[in-house]
């Protein structure tokens, strides 16, 4: 039957262990499909991701990603077939518990690519094992376990143990045991997670090499492997938490041949027809080797492999879905036939991003359950170079030696070890005896020792007056740069800058062209190094260069991706070419054909302006990247570059506290009090001006970076001495915290005459909440008609005022009839894809039409008007330690879109695809604790739970006074306690506010804590709760909207 | 130590130089493989030539006893982007340079490989010469030095064992192997299989090889170009049709001269482990090792095409159903490269 319309299912919002690397997969796949004629059908509740747009799919959905919707869509749509492999963890159990309910056979729908069987086979660990003993492919010795017992009785194998819960994301649940205690405690947590219940315990191989294969293979038993990797950090460390290095580098040819050949006969056995991922160990010692475990889908690993070898993975695996083999499907980029083995003449070095930072209290250690947001890539002709590029990559601060105690981070390993290891090495530590404690490979430590001793060279010997020509070509090969040079020899970045170019030394730029130059590659995707020939000829003298955001991070995530795509994709409409720099191998920016040249660089001053200068554009754009971009522009602009869009002093007026705060005041804004402190006296003195309570933060944040709200004399001074560093050039400013108060934010665009309000949004949740974590509506829906004139008044003033030409995006709270502005970002913000959707208007192409000087011919514009929630996902989780409340600073990974007809239909959609979800199948019960200030709303809460049918449990405090409700002791004071009863699995919903300052100790975290392990919806914030609540009373008996993103 | 190599179109490359301090000239060649250094260096067919590996890092598992695929280097020269000065394996004997060192080949690295690879892409392999010393060399003298005619040698009489060897030694199914320049993996592949393996120098006569009762004939791989070896034409064509033929790499190549087709040099030849061939009669590809300068052009009479390039569409294999003879381009013993087509040993077992 040939296959006409197909159903794609996308891997929703954003969390640890599953990110933008599904947006570009589930994109590329969209767009080969369609390429055969096939009708595609889309659904995911991410709005901020490139397949949703109409440009890519045929008809979309930004729906809830549940059985339910599915099965209404397919109802709706009648698709011929089902892609479960292109949206991760998220689409492959949905389309498994599809195939399971019998839904699929009901609506004739099959599955395209790699079957139900096979998945299952793949994913099942007992039958894999089962699978891998016929076929003779050595596995680690372990069982399959659905009780504590068996576990028990198999662990008289050994210890230490690994723990695996069958069909979780991101290794969820799992870890490693060194003793029966630690077994216990995690196979429970297993148990309740995995999908199927059961666990997988097994010999741990740690220490092991740990090496990976990408395969494809077409439904003919085509085959070919895209890529091996070799994960620097040994077994023990999940891949997603590795450094990993393609090619691989220390094993020889037979070794590899050994492994490819096992891969192969893993993915017949299984019958994958498409993308693979196959995991082995080996243990270099003996040359034995174990597999580990099989993807049978497009994984991360696969993005990654994509982006290192140029070979479109995704899109090959979606033409075999549809039957075509691999010898008649074109390679892209040389357009030579897909059937081969990329070869690369380069290295490259993959490094996982950690949100440490935002989660000071959480173990840094890393292990078999993922962490990390997001990663980078490096390219490089060195193993060196390709690492310091990734490094860089990173923007984290890297901690300085004298702060950085190495023997904590070696083992178990954290996300530090590669710089305690540079320090031990520093130090004059052997090799072989890093390698003792780390069990990393000698090669790799050998390459670091060479990047050490290279160091300490320039250092005692390069003088910058009679510069050694050599040694600075050889230090800028080994990746290293301006400014790691300036720092060893006591010059500042411009200097070194000026001196290398007076040298001539400056980057020529490869091409990534799958086949090590055999064939010309007609993709121009390039990285640069400092060699003889440069590949990257000027493109002409209309090209723009977007520069994009680097690795997802809290704070800054897919959002800005998809503008930087989009951007991409407009410069090419408007007849210019784009050049995109990016260092995000996950992403749809960092595609092959997103651009007509991407450059895989570091955004850093350094990189950027190299390529500007090989390239001289007609402009860069900086407004789309986040504040990686805005970051370096001010330096950009001095060296030349040609900024598109709001001036820098423009950028510099918003960003640049006292100016803005100036600026408001001459535009006669009201704007909360506020002072900014140089020193701890400083701040002491402004807080007794204005008053507390006050919002405190460091100068020139990211995403309320260090933020908090402050109540008293004795919480400032802490704050001043534990989070921030304060000194009269990073000041601490102050504002007063508006209480009880309504947040919302506009996103705008302007060319500078006409200023286009693309939305007026409202937070759910009173001010406080970093506008990143909280529930936002579109439209406002408390705001009267005057605080939304004057918001619109003030967004024209002040838009008019910074010059801003693309976007801005300004945040107000309004209390009481006077609308405050608390700030102006000059730049897109995360809301921007949101928006786009809800109004159906795409924004980023305006901006990129009014940087490039075009109109944007407002009157042209109606924007669609629905209800729009945006709702948002937490790492909590993944990320033991950590309280979920919420606060100024931003914690949440990423976001979800509900629309409907009605507020109501909207916010509850929007938070049902947070994973705010109902057991249906039991009769509802909630716990209720609430702060002692929130406790006035008690009767309101309670009268609309027992509305709803809800038996109320709570704290004696909370429910003491309300009939029928059952009031449960603290911890310690009877049974069952609070944190008991969550686990017996009574609840179905838990609402907590907590009281201030409450650390690990107490009730409530001990209770929040418990809610996420059983996977119980834990509502921090009465707004928020009570606007569930009440969605769920209008909604009951209602059917829940599912429509057409354009039927809305 | 420097090093200096320096191409026939004049262009000078400055880098460092390891392995052994000498002067050599060949026929410059890329190979496309990230792994399998030793055995590419040790591959008889590398013979005239120098050898450049597009993968920038080289040796970082050294060099052991067990992947030679002959007993010395074969290639004049070697050209890397980045040369490990140590290998880190635990079969690791000696480190690439030392290799190098030991068998009198000079090695070049810390250049712009690719630089040198999309010039051969767009120009064609092209004679070179490379020195390294620790002293200065001058450039210019170095190549005016430069006198190289890949195709007017005979390097197939050099490569080929002088005496006969046996392995497998009293296996039941005799093999005569006529080494053209051998690679030791194609000698396993056939031990493996329960052969009695022996290894006879080119130069021995059609009759002398029919004498010893070969129950099979493998025509090895080798260097040089294949159609001035015409006295392999001869002893070839006189054994063709008594008993099954496997001919590989320049064996299948000296099949087509020796019925009547003919071979054509390609711009920069077929080197690496990754190219894909479509089997016509399985209908399936297999990625496989290449290591060739040459290609059938016309297959002689009798002959049907069964293996093609799935990129250029050369001929990579072909059979002659009625004299029994199965010849391919590539390599299916690999060494380095995937062993996707080892079945083609199977099928030749099945043959005889």
């Amino acid at each position: 039957m040939k296959i006409k319309k197909v159903l794609v299912i996308g891997s929703g919002p954003i969390v640890i262990g599953q990110s933008a690397e599904f947006d570009y997969s589930g994109a590329q796949a969209c767009r080969a499909l369609r390429e055969e004629g096939v009708e595609v059908v889309l659904v995911n509740s991410n709005p901020a991701t490139i397949q949703t747009d109409k440009d890519t799919a045929d008809i979309v959905y930004v729906e809830p990603l549940t059985q339910a919707v599915i099965e209404k869509i397919i109802e709706k749509e009648k698709p011929d077939a089902l892609l479960a492999t292109f949206g991760g963890q998220t689409a492959l159990n949905l389309s498994m518990e599809l195939h399971r309910l019998g839904i699929l056979d009901k609506y004739k729908v099959k599955f395209l690519g790699t079957n139900a069987e096979a998945i299952d086979m793949a994913e099942s660990r007992e039958k894999f094992n089962r699978l891998m003993e016929k076929i003779g492919i050595p596995i680690l010795p372990g069982k399959v376990v659905k009780d504590i017992k068996t576990a028990k009785e198999f662990a008289k194998i050994g210890y230490p143990l690994i723990i695996r819960p069958s069909f979780t994301l991101g290794g969820t649940g799992g870890g490693t045991a060194w003793n029966e205690e630690e077994l216990i405690k995690i196979l429970e947590n297993a148990l309740r997670l995995s999908a199927t219940k059961e666990a997988l315990v097994e010999k741990s191989a740690l220490g092991w090499g740990e090496f990976e294969y990408e395969v494809i293979r077409d439904s003919q038993g085509n085959a070919s492997i895209i890529c091996n990797m070799e994960n620097f950090d040994p077994m023990g460390v999940h891949t997603g938490e590795s450094i990993v290095v393609a090619p691989s580098q220390t094993l020889s040819d037979n070794d590899h041949q050994m492994l490819r050949d096992a891969a192969l006969r893993i993915v017949h056995a299984i019958n994958i027809q498409g993308g693979c991922n196959v995991q082995f160990g080996m243990n270099q010692e003996t040359g034995n080797y174990v597999v580990i475990e099989v993807n049978p889908r497009l994984s991360r690993s696969s993005a990654l492999a994509s982006k290192a070898t140029g070979y479109p993975i995704a899109r090959v695996a979606a033409k075999i879905a549809l039957g075509h083999t691999l010898p008649e499907i074109q390679n892209a980029i040389t357009h030579t036939s897909a059937a081969f083995e990329p070869s690369m003449d380069y290295c490259v070095v993959k490094i996982p991003r950690w949100p440490f930072d935002k989660f000071p209290k959480t173990s840094r250690i890393i292990g078999t359950q993922m962490k990390s947001t997001g990663e980078v890539m490096g390219i490089g002709r060195t193993f060196a170079e390709a690492l310091n590029k990734a490094i860089r990559s990173l923007e984290v601060k890297i901690p300085k030696d004298a702060d950085l105690k190495e023997e904590a981070h070696l083992f178990p390993p954290t996300d530090l070890r590669l710089f305690a290891i540079l320090k031990c090495l520093r130090m004059g530590m052997k090799i072989e005896e890093i390698k003792k404690k780390t069990k990393i490979h000698l090669w790799f430590l050998r390459k670091l020792a060479e990047m050490v001793s290279l160091e300490q060279k320039i250092h005692s010997t390069f003088k910058y007056e009679k510069p050694d020509t050599v040694l600075l070509l050889q230090a800028k090969r080994a990746g290293f740069s301006d400014s790691q040079i300036g720092s060893l020899i006591g010059k500042d970045e411009q200097k070194v800058r000026a001196l290398r170019k007076s040298l001539g030394i400056i980057p020529t730029y490869k091409i990534v062209d799958s086949c090590a130059g055999e064939f010309e590659a007609l993709t121009p995707y390039y990285y640069s190094v400092y060699e003889e020939e440069n590949e990257a000829k000027k493109l002409g003298d209309n090209s723009i260069i977007v520069l994009g955001s680097g690795p997802i991070r809290i704070g800054q995530g897919i959002e800005f991706d998809y503008c930087c795509s989009h951007a991409a994709f407009a410069i090419r409409d408007l007849g210019y070419k784009s050049i995109m720099i990016n260092n995000n191998p996950e992403t749809v920016s960092t595609d092959f054909d997103s651009s007509n040249r991407l450059y895989f660089e570091p955004l850093t001053f350094e990189d950027v302006m190299n390529v500007v200068e090989n390239e001289s554009p007609k402009g860069v754009i900086v407004q789309l990247g986040g504040q990686t971009s805005l970051n370096i522009a001010e330096k950009l602009s001095s060296a030349g570059a040609t900024i598109l869009g709001t001036s820098i002093d423009g950028i510099d007026l918003a960003e640049d506290r006292e100016r803005f705060r100036e600026l408001a005041y001459s535009l006669k804004i009201p704007q909360p009090d506020n002072g900014t402190a140089m020193s701890e006296d400083q701040a002491l003195e402004v807080a007794s001006r204005i008053g507390y309570p006050i919002v405190v933060r460091p100068s020139y944040v990211i995403a309320g970076r260090a933020m908090e709200i402050v109540r008293s004399d004795q919480d400032l001074r802490c704050y001043i001495h534990e989070a921030v560093e304060v000194s009269d050039k990073r000041p601490v400013l102050i504002d007063k915290y508006v209480d009880n108060a309504i947040e919302c934010e506009v996103d705008a665009v302007s060319d500078g005459k006409e200023i286009f309000i693309g939305g007026l949004m409202e937070h759910i949740e009173p001010a406080g909440v970093h506008s990143g974590d909280a529930n936002i509506v579109l439209p406002s829906m408390r705001l009267s008609q005057k605080e939304i004139q004057t918001i619109n008044d003030y967004t024209n003033k002040i838009s008019r005022a910074l010059g801003v030409v693309g976007f801005v995006n300004i945040q107000f709270v309004v209390k009481e009839g006077i609308v405050y502005i608390l700030e102006a970002n000059p730049r897109a913000s995360r809301t921007v894809p949101f928006v786009s959707k809800a109004i159906m208007i795409p924004l980023t192409k305006l901006a990129v039409r009014a940087m490039l000087g075009e109109s944007i011919k407002k009157s042209n514009l109606t924007p669609r008007s629905t209800f729009a929630v945006k709702s948002v996902v937490f790492p909590f989780l993944k990320l033991h330690g950590t309280d979920i409340k919420l606060g100024p600073e931003m914690r949440s990974t990423g976001e979800t879109m509900g629309i409907g007809r009605s507020f109501e239909m909207a916010y509850y959609k929007a938070l049902l695809a947070a994973g705010i979800k109902l057991d249906e199948n039991k009769s509802p019960s909630a716990f209720i604790s609430l702060a002692d200030e929130d406790k006035k709303i008690i009767p309101k809460l309670a009268a609309l739970l027992s509305k709803l049918g809800f038996k109320i449990y709570g704290t004696l405090g909370t429910v003491g006074t309300i009939p029928g409700a059952i009031a449960i002791p603290k911890i310690g004071h009877g049974h069952p306690d609070v944190v008991e009863l969550i686990e017996s699995g009574t609840i179905s919903i838990v609402i907590n506010t907590p009281t201030r300052g409450g650390g690990a100790h107490t009730d409530g975290f001990k209770m929040r804590r418990s809610s996420i392990q059983m996977g119980i919806p834990c509502i921090t914030n009465l707004s928020t709760a009570y606007e569930l609540l009440n969605a769920m009373d209008h909604l009951r008996k209602k059917d829940l909207e599912v429509r057409r993103l354009d039927e809305y | 130590m420097k090093a200096v190599l320096a191409l026939k179109d004049g262009t000078i490359i400055e880098g460092i130089g390891f392995g052994a301090e000498s002067e050599k000239m060949g026929e410059l060649v890329f190979n496309t493989s990230m792994m399998g250094y030793q055995e590419a260096l040790t591959d008889p067919s590398y013979g005239g030539q120098i050898l450049l590996m597009t993968y920038p890092i080289i040796g970082n598992y050294g060099t052991n006893n067990n992947d030679g695929e002959s007993n010395r280097i074969h290639p004049e020269g070697f050209v890397v982007r980045e040369h490990s000065p140590e290998g880190y394996h635990i079969n690791s004997t000696s480190s690439i340079s030392e290799f190098l060192k030991e068998n009198n080949v000079p090695g070049i690295s810390g250049i712009d490989t690719r630089f040198i690879v999309r010039k051969i892409r767009n120009e064609g392999v092209m004679p070179a010469i490379l020195a390294t010393s620790k002293n200065q060399i001058d450039p210019k003298k170095l190549l005016e030095r430069l006198n190289f005619d890949y195709s007017s040698i005979d390097f197939v009489s050099k490569a080929s064992t002088k005496k006969i060897q046996i392995f497998g030694k009293g296996n039941k199914k005799r093999i005569a192997l006529i080494d053209y320049g051998v690679k030791m993996g194609i000698v396993r592949q056939l031990v493996n299989r329960g052969c009695q393996v022996s290894v006879l120098p080119s130069s021995l006569s059609s009759s002398e090889i029919l004498s010893l009762e070969p129950d099979g004939i493998v025509l090895s791989n080798g260097p040089g170009d294949p159609g001035i070896v015409t006295s392999a034409h001869r002893t070839i064509s006189e054994l063709g049709g008594k008993i099954p033929i496997f001919g590989i790499c320049l064996g299948h190549q000296l099949l087509a001269h020796a019925f009547g087709g003919n071979t054509y040099k390609l711009k920069f030849g077929h080197r690496g482990s990754n190219h894909a061939i479509l089997d016509l009669e399985k209908n399936k590809i297999a990625i496989t090792t290449q290591n060739h300068g040459f290609a059938v052009g016309n297959i002689p009479k009798g002959f049907e095409i069964t293996h093609v390039n799935v990129n250029d569409k050369s001929v990579e294999g072909m059979r002659d159903k009625n004299r029994n003879i199965l010849s391919v381009q590539y390599h299916p013993e690999a060494c380095p490269g995937p062993h996707d087509s080892r079945y083609l040993f199977d099928e030749f077992m099945r043959m005889i």
